[in-house]
């Protein structure tokens, strides 16, 4: 009896350790030559931005200046609500104190200049794809805007999902860690749209379904599923019939510039801001991105729910 | 006989007018995709791909007009959901925001009929009168 309770006492040790060493949230930083990078390249940066809809979660609610990113959004998920915060260049509420090697950790580890893990409601999933050079572009950008004061108000997050060590052990799970590497069989064209939809422009964090512990499900990755903020349906982009299978290229990249579909319905919900951050690309990028489009396999995605009668 | 078949049609049509009279989730749809179908046409000649057609200019700003004027009252407590709508919660959380929306829509359409007067002039009232689609949509209507 004493034998079980000591072998049982220790693999409990066994496992905290475990648990312990395997979410630590230091990392091996992806930017070794960040000392080395060329001076950065601003206007790069503010494409990003653009790109990457940081404003549309980071801009203080309530106001119409999208460049102020006091924070303080609530993001509702089935995990409880996060609040985004101040990005900024205020000194102590936002990241005026950063330096780019901070950032770039942030965007390409989720992990926090202190430490911890960033949960994943921050698409740091999809960012990562963004080479250091990038990362250090759209950092020089945002500590152009003004700097606003006031921190957001922390997640609201019930239990075991306010422990922030247990993402590591998500990240263990889900977290690919890998940069964007260029297909050499594929177009530059392609290549650069599966950059700017598989990295800033995060497409499939929202058009995916995700699994019950809020990760996306590869297999049905860009095909669509219920809105993760809690309001509808999300649509099927890949070339599946109830996806963009009618779409044309020049289709797909005027509704990213107008909001119009082919049929001149014009979209809504969150994809509205996100036609006007991809509206201030090129035409050159938003056809690039349509042409990544264009490629995606024919997925189904999950079934619509049931229209209520 | 042909009294019976006139007489028949015409009850038909009536009767179909007040099924669509008493199901304000068709009507909103039907508004909204006069107002798509005009978009069509309106995106056709701002982008030179049509003949800038005076008539044609203003029966455009008169679908949206009409339409955001008619809008307003389609939204009943009683139609939130069921058919096929994509409406949002929102619309019923805030009426005052819901129809200020819609009578922005109506003024820029009209200023927008009176101002299109060549190709020039009907892009920016165009462009004007349809970032009301999006911003409009972003709040009051849910993904489908």
């Amino acid at each position: 009896m004493r034998r079980l309770f000591l072998t049982l006492g220790i693999f409990i040790l066994l496992g905290l350790a475990g648990f312990y060493v395997f979410t630590d949230p230091r990392v091996v930083s992806p930017a070794p030559e960040i000392g080395t990078l060329p001076p950065p390249d601003v206007e790069n940066g503010k494409l990003l931005f653009a790109a990457g809809g940081c404003s549309s979660c980071h801009a203080t609610p309530g106001q119409d200046d999208k460049l102020r990113l006091g924070g303080g959004l609530a993001l509702p998920s089935p995990f409880g609500t996060f609040h985004a915060p101040n990005i900024s260049p205020h000194t102590r509420d936002g990241i005026g104190n950063w330096g780019v090697k901070d950032f770039v950790d942030a965007m390409a580890t989720g992990v926090s200049p202190s430490g911890q893990h960033y949960y994943p409601a921050f698409p740091y999933t999809s960012y990562r794809l963004m080479p250091p050079k990038a990362l250090a572009d759209l950092f020089a950008y945002i500590r152009t805007l003004p700097s606003v004061e006031g921190r957001a108000p922390g997640h609201d997050l019930p239990f075991p999902f306010n422990i922030r060590r247990a993402v590591g052990g998500w990240k263990l799970l889900f977290f690919d860690g890998t940069p964007f590497r260029p297909d050499p069989t594929k177009s530059e064209e392609w290549n650069r749209g599966a950059y700017l939809v598989q990295g800033p422009g995060h497409c499939a964090e929202c058009h995916s379904n995700r699994n019950a512990l809020g990760a996306i499900i590869p297999s049905t990755r860009f095909a669509g599923g219920p809105d993760p903020e809690g309001k509808g349906f999300v649509p099927n982009i890949t070339q599946h019939a109830d996806g963009l299978a009618n779409w044309s290229k020049s289709e797909i990249a005027e509704m990213l510039k107008t909001g119009f579909t082919p049929s001149f319905d014009s979209v809504g919900g969150s994809m509205a801001p996100v036609v006007r951050n991809i509206a201030q690309l090129s035409d050159a990028d938003r056809m690039a991105m349509a042409e990544f489009i264009k490629s995606l396999p024919a997925v189904a995605g999950p079934p619509r729910p049931k229209k209520a009668e | 006989m042909i009294r019976t078949v006139v007489v028949a049609a015409g009850l038909i049509l009536g009767l179909s007018a007040v099924v669509a009279q008493s199901d304000p989730i068709a009507q909103r749809r039907d508004a909204m995709k006069a107002v798509g179908a005009a978009t069509r046409e309106g995106a056709a000649i701002a982008k030179g791909e049509a003949a800038f057609d005076s008539a044609k200019v203003q029966m455009i700003f008169k679908v949206y007009a009409d339409a955001a004027k008619r809008l307003p009252a389609l939204y009943p407590e009683t139609a939130k959901s069921g058919g096929e709508t994509t409406a949002g919660p929102k619309i019923w959380e805030d009426q005052g925001g819901f129809k200020t929306a819609l009578a922005k829509f109506e003024t820029e359409a009209v200023a927008g009929g009176a101002a299109a007067k060549d190709l020039d002039s009907f892009r920016s009232a165009f462009g004007a009168a349809t970032k009301n689609c999006g911003s409009c949509h972003e709040v009051y209507r849910i993904k489908k």
